[in-house]
């Protein structure tokens, strides 16, 4: 897709965007990826981090009140990015994450961002519990923890201009599950991992 | 010789040095047999395959004319200071300061080198950007290691971009009897200090046993600064058919080029520690960074062109 490929480009002219892997990583399993979530370049960069053949079948979570707000928004997550976009605030009885539960029964792989709204922190803040209903309703796909070092410093929440600073995107190995526990524990434990790949 | 001449011999010359060493490299990789020295020799092949690359985009910019030089520079004053700022602290208040410096100080340095406004090009770091870019990060109002910040970032803008284009700004002396020939002794500041910093690795390789500044650089050592240090002199010296100097001028360009190459060399590996960091970068493939490789031109650079200004510039 010429959109992403572009889009690619112009994130490692001006961040680098080096991917480390924690080891060698099975892209034939269909995987959930959790990151950290701090600027507007996140989805791309972890998109960028990806090998070429494992991106055609990601897509990523994003809010609909910001990446629908205009044509030209809507054109480059969907097109571009290959996004799902969710409510945020939906009207009540409507479940926020059928969207995404409906393309990971397709097959898919996905990225979400477990907090739910960019931190101006480099370690992530508590993460919401989409990320545990998700886990629970498909225990067989991977949950593979992320962390994005430096995007905070590239382009912080409030400011629209990326300084060129160079980023990693460090990808773990996945979680590994423990059946019937507990959400606040898996919660707190999804987030470690993450914690953990920063330092 | 005409300019061109000398062109195709200078790099004639280069690209049959690599291919020697291309060569040297393959048949090391076959004898290798230790894992210590195979992976030497991989590093010692990566660099290698790394400087046809370089020398084929300096080549390539040489065949576009004097400004395609000036802008390959201006990115490597980008690169640069990209890495610099990636391993320097920095907050959320000097975004707009550290967006002046990417975005507004870097085109403009070069672009000043380009249309020969030598007096601004010399004032704008060391005066305009030193006044304004703590003023722009002032507005942000974090007091937070103000004054660190801001000496840190100026620190860097000074590195990679002040020092950096007086390597570009060669191309604009008027030299005694030189006249359009500027880009050669551009070249010859880049072959000098490289050849440096390579014979000063082979040296070391080969005989080095006391290190120079172990706590600073463990790769110097007093074999490598040596040896390689004066053969790199000696190399510049019969360089000099392609400069303005004579032979014993050459020869003592080169030394000053060769000492402070390795004084930038020192200097920039302290910071590097300071900062807890082994390599600047990863960008150029078994050099480390674009601040690896450029380290000792940004200490050599400017006092080169200062020295040619004074002494050979025409009346």
């Amino acid at each position: 897709m010429w959109i992403s490929n572009a889009l690619i480009s112009v994130l490692r002219f001006l961040i680098g965007v080096t991917a480390r892997w924690e080891s060698p990583p099975d892209l034939t399993r269909q995987r959930i990826y959790f990151a950290n979530h701090t600027s507007h370049m996140d989805t791309l960069a972890i998109i960028a981090a990806l090998p070429p053949e494992a991106r055609i079948n990601v897509k990523p979570v994003a809010a609909a009140d910001y990446w629908g707000k205009n044509a030209f928004l809507s054109y480059i997550s969907q097109k571009g990015l290959n996004a799902v976009l969710i409510e945020r605030n939906p009207a009540p009885g409507v479940n926020v994450l059928e969207p995404i539960f409906d393309v990971v029964r397709a097959g898919h792989s996905i990225i979400i961002f477990p907090e739910g709204t960019r931190g101006n922190q480099p370690l992530p803040g508590p993460f919401k519990s989409g990320l545990y209903r998700l886990a629970e309703t498909f225990p067989e796909v991977d949950l593979v923890p992320i962390y994005l070092e430096n995007l905070h410093r590239s382009m912080p929440k409030g400011k629209h201009v990326p300084l060129p600073i160079i980023c990693t995107i460090r990808i773990g190995d996945p979680m590994p599950r423990i059946a019937g526990e507990e959400k606040q524990l898996f919660l707190d434990r999804a987030r470690d991992a993450i914690v953990r790949l920063a330092e | 010789m005409n300019l061109d001449q000398k062109f195709l011999w200078f790099f004639g010359a280069i690209a049959g040095l690599l291919a020697i060493a291309s060569i040297i490299g393959r048949i090391l990789a076959s004898r290798a047999k230790t894992e210590s020295s195979m992976s030497t020799i991989e590093n010692l092949n990566q660099r290698v395959n790394a400087w046809w690359g370089m020398v084929i985009i300096f080549f390539v910019s040489y065949l576009l004319g004097g400004n395609a030089t000036v802008i390959l520079f201006g990115f490597i004053s980008l690169f640069a200071l990209r890495e610099f700022i990636t391993l320097t602290p920095t907050r959320l208040g000097d975004h707009n300061a550290l967006f002046s410096a990417f975005f507004i100080l870097i085109p403009l340095q070069y672009v000043l080198i380009g249309t020969h406004w030598y007096s601004l090009f010399t004032l704008l770091i060391p005066v305009y950007a030193f006044l304004l870019l703590p003023a722009i990060a002032v507005l942000s109002q974090d007091t937070d290691a103000f004054l660190e910040r801001a000496a840190k970032i100026q620190w860097g803008v000074m590195i990679c971009v002040y020092c950096i284009s007086h390597a570009p700004a060669l191309l604009l002396l008027d030299l005694e009897g030189f006249k359009g020939q500027n880009a050669l002794l551009l070249f010859y500041l880049v072959f000098v200090v490289q050849m440096s910093d390579v014979l000063q690795y082979v040296f070391g390789k080969l005989f080095g046993k006391h290190k120079v500044a172990p706590l600073v650089s463990p790769s110097k050592t007093v074999e490598g600064l040596v040896g390689g240090g004066l053969s790199a002199t000696l190399i510049g010296g019969c360089m000099f058919w392609m400069t303005p100097f004579n032979f014993w001028q050459s020869l003592l360009m080169s030394l000053v080029i060769v000492v402070m190459g390795f004084l930038g060399g020192l200097v920039m590996s302290a910071i590097k520690r300071s900062l807890s960091a082994k390599d600047w970068g990863t960008m150029i493939k078994g050099h480390g960074g674009m601040l690896d490789r450029m380290d000792s031109i940004c200490f050599a650079a400017p006092i080169f062109f200062h020295l040619t200004r004074y002494f050979f510039s025409a009346q």
